[in-house]
């Protein structure tokens, strides 16, 4: 439920950077959202059509890049790739990871005109 | 909409606010420096310039369409405002938790009875954070604490704007304990960050053990777990030493307490665990000498 917040957040974002940077009006968003990330890709996507209706952005295509989950296995002292937060060690199986990547919640580029 | 901070026309109130109206002081002067040039009326003009667009391209035929990398948080202005939250939290020597759990785990009451314990030690302030209604504020506030209702109307948690004007309403003193009970949600709250010291998650027995590992983000973004209603344990097929190993395989730094604030048992090691924490947050902080940074900063 939370995606239409952060759309809106996304679109507060397009706002102040339409000023800054001298645009009025935005094709594509490209988010990066990690594989352990609270955001649900297809949620975003809806809430996303929604909030951006009769805005700057309105018809513009969002482009979701995903980044892998990446942890730092303690047993092991190496990075593994995680595909949720309580993955065990793909090697070893322990739970004793700390997550090192694949958190990201960011919008990286837009298409403008 | 609040040019300062882009305050829509949400759904959220604030219990002394009116609705829908904020008001916010602006002591800030708007430039409004625009510079008008390039005004092309007719299109009797024969001068062919490419360079109008947005994108200033001089080129023959490049688009005037163009990519923006702004690499910015999602979450940034929710992160500022937190930031700020933060700051404020530090100038006051105040410790911040953030009470997350989901509906139903016995929140308010262990808050109750927690205010009600250390009322005479510390000084205390609450916001509260629910959808509809004041009910748990005023709960509160029978224990003499003083205490701010949010309600988020169709939001599922609490961000760090709402909790920032909430703040500027209570007006704590310095060195207080402020707790912040988030909306009943085990999902969302986990994202937002309202610039508290630390996220604390209350589970309650009845609920099954296999929760942490359900909802995973606030797991990991708890730094204190309490396992509530342990005074139900002999009713229940709760399996206690599975919920902490869950607990743990998503957040292995995560400190586990067992309390029943029915009974009683386990609530003084919550107890310490609040003084202790508001005392590494009163470390260097001298009410003195941060007046007197205030003055200079001024």
């Amino acid at each position: 439920m939370h995606e239409m917040s952060l759309c809106e957040g996304i679109l507060q974002v397009l706002e102040a950077e339409s000023k800054t940077q001298s645009f009025k009006r935005v094709k594509t968003v490209t988010l990066e959202i990690g594989e352990l990330s609270s955001i649900e890709v297809e949620a975003m996507i809806f809430s996303y059509d929604v909030v951006t209706r009769n805005t700057l952005a309105d018809g513009s295509k969002l482009c979701i890049v995903n980044t892998t989950g990446t942890a730092w296995c303690m047993k092991c002292s190496k990075e593994v790739n995680i595909k949720k937060r309580f993955d065990e060690c793909p090697d070893c199986g322990s739970y004793q990871l700390q997550v090192t990547g694949g958190e990201e919640m960011k919008i990286k580029e837009l298409e403008v005109e | 909409m609040c040019t300062v901070c882009g305050c829509g026309d949400g759904e959220t109130r604030i219990e002394g606010e009116a609705d829908q109206q904020h008001s916010h002081e602006h002591p800030h002067t708007h430039d409004h420096d625009h510079e008008h040039t390039h005004e092309h009326e007719t299109s009797s003009s024969h001068d062919h310039h490419y360079g109008h667009g947005p994108a200033h391209a001089h080129a023959p035929g490049m688009s005037q369409t163009r990519m923006v990398q702004i690499e910015q948080d999602i979450l940034g202005k929710n992160n500022e405002y937190a930031q700020k939250n933060r700051q404020l939290f530090a100038s006051k020597g105040m410790l911040t938790l953030n009470l997350v759990s989901s509906p139903g785990s016995g929140k308010t009451t262990l808050l109750t009875e927690t205010l009600t314990a250390l009322k005479d030690e510390l000084p205390m302030a609450v916001i509260e954070g629910d959808q509809e209604t004041s009910n748990d504020a005023e709960r509160i506030r029978e224990t003499g604490v003083p205490a701010i209702q949010i309600n988020t109307g169709k939001g599922c948690h609490l961000d760090a704007h709402q909790v920032g004007h909430a703040i500027q309403h209570l007006s704590p003193e310095d060195t207080t304990t402020l707790f912040i009970e988030n909306v009943g949600n085990l999902v969302c709250p986990a994202a937002f960050d309202l610039g508290e010291a630390h996220k604390v998650a209350i589970l309650s027995v009845t609920e099954g053990e296999d929760k942490p590992i359900k909802y995973p983000d606030m797991f990991h973004a708890a730094d204190l777990l309490l396992l509530n209603k342990i005074d139900l344990l002999p009713y229940l097929d709760f399996d206690m030493d599975k919920c902490i190993e869950y607990a743990r395989r998503v957040n292995p730094g995560i400190q586990v307490l067992k309390v029943s604030s029915k009974s009683g048992e386990g609530m003084d090691d919550w107890y310490q665990w609040i003084r202790l924490s508001r005392q590494s947050k009163m470390i260097g902080f001298n009410p003195q000498t941060q007046s007197e940074e205030n003055v200079k900063t001024a």
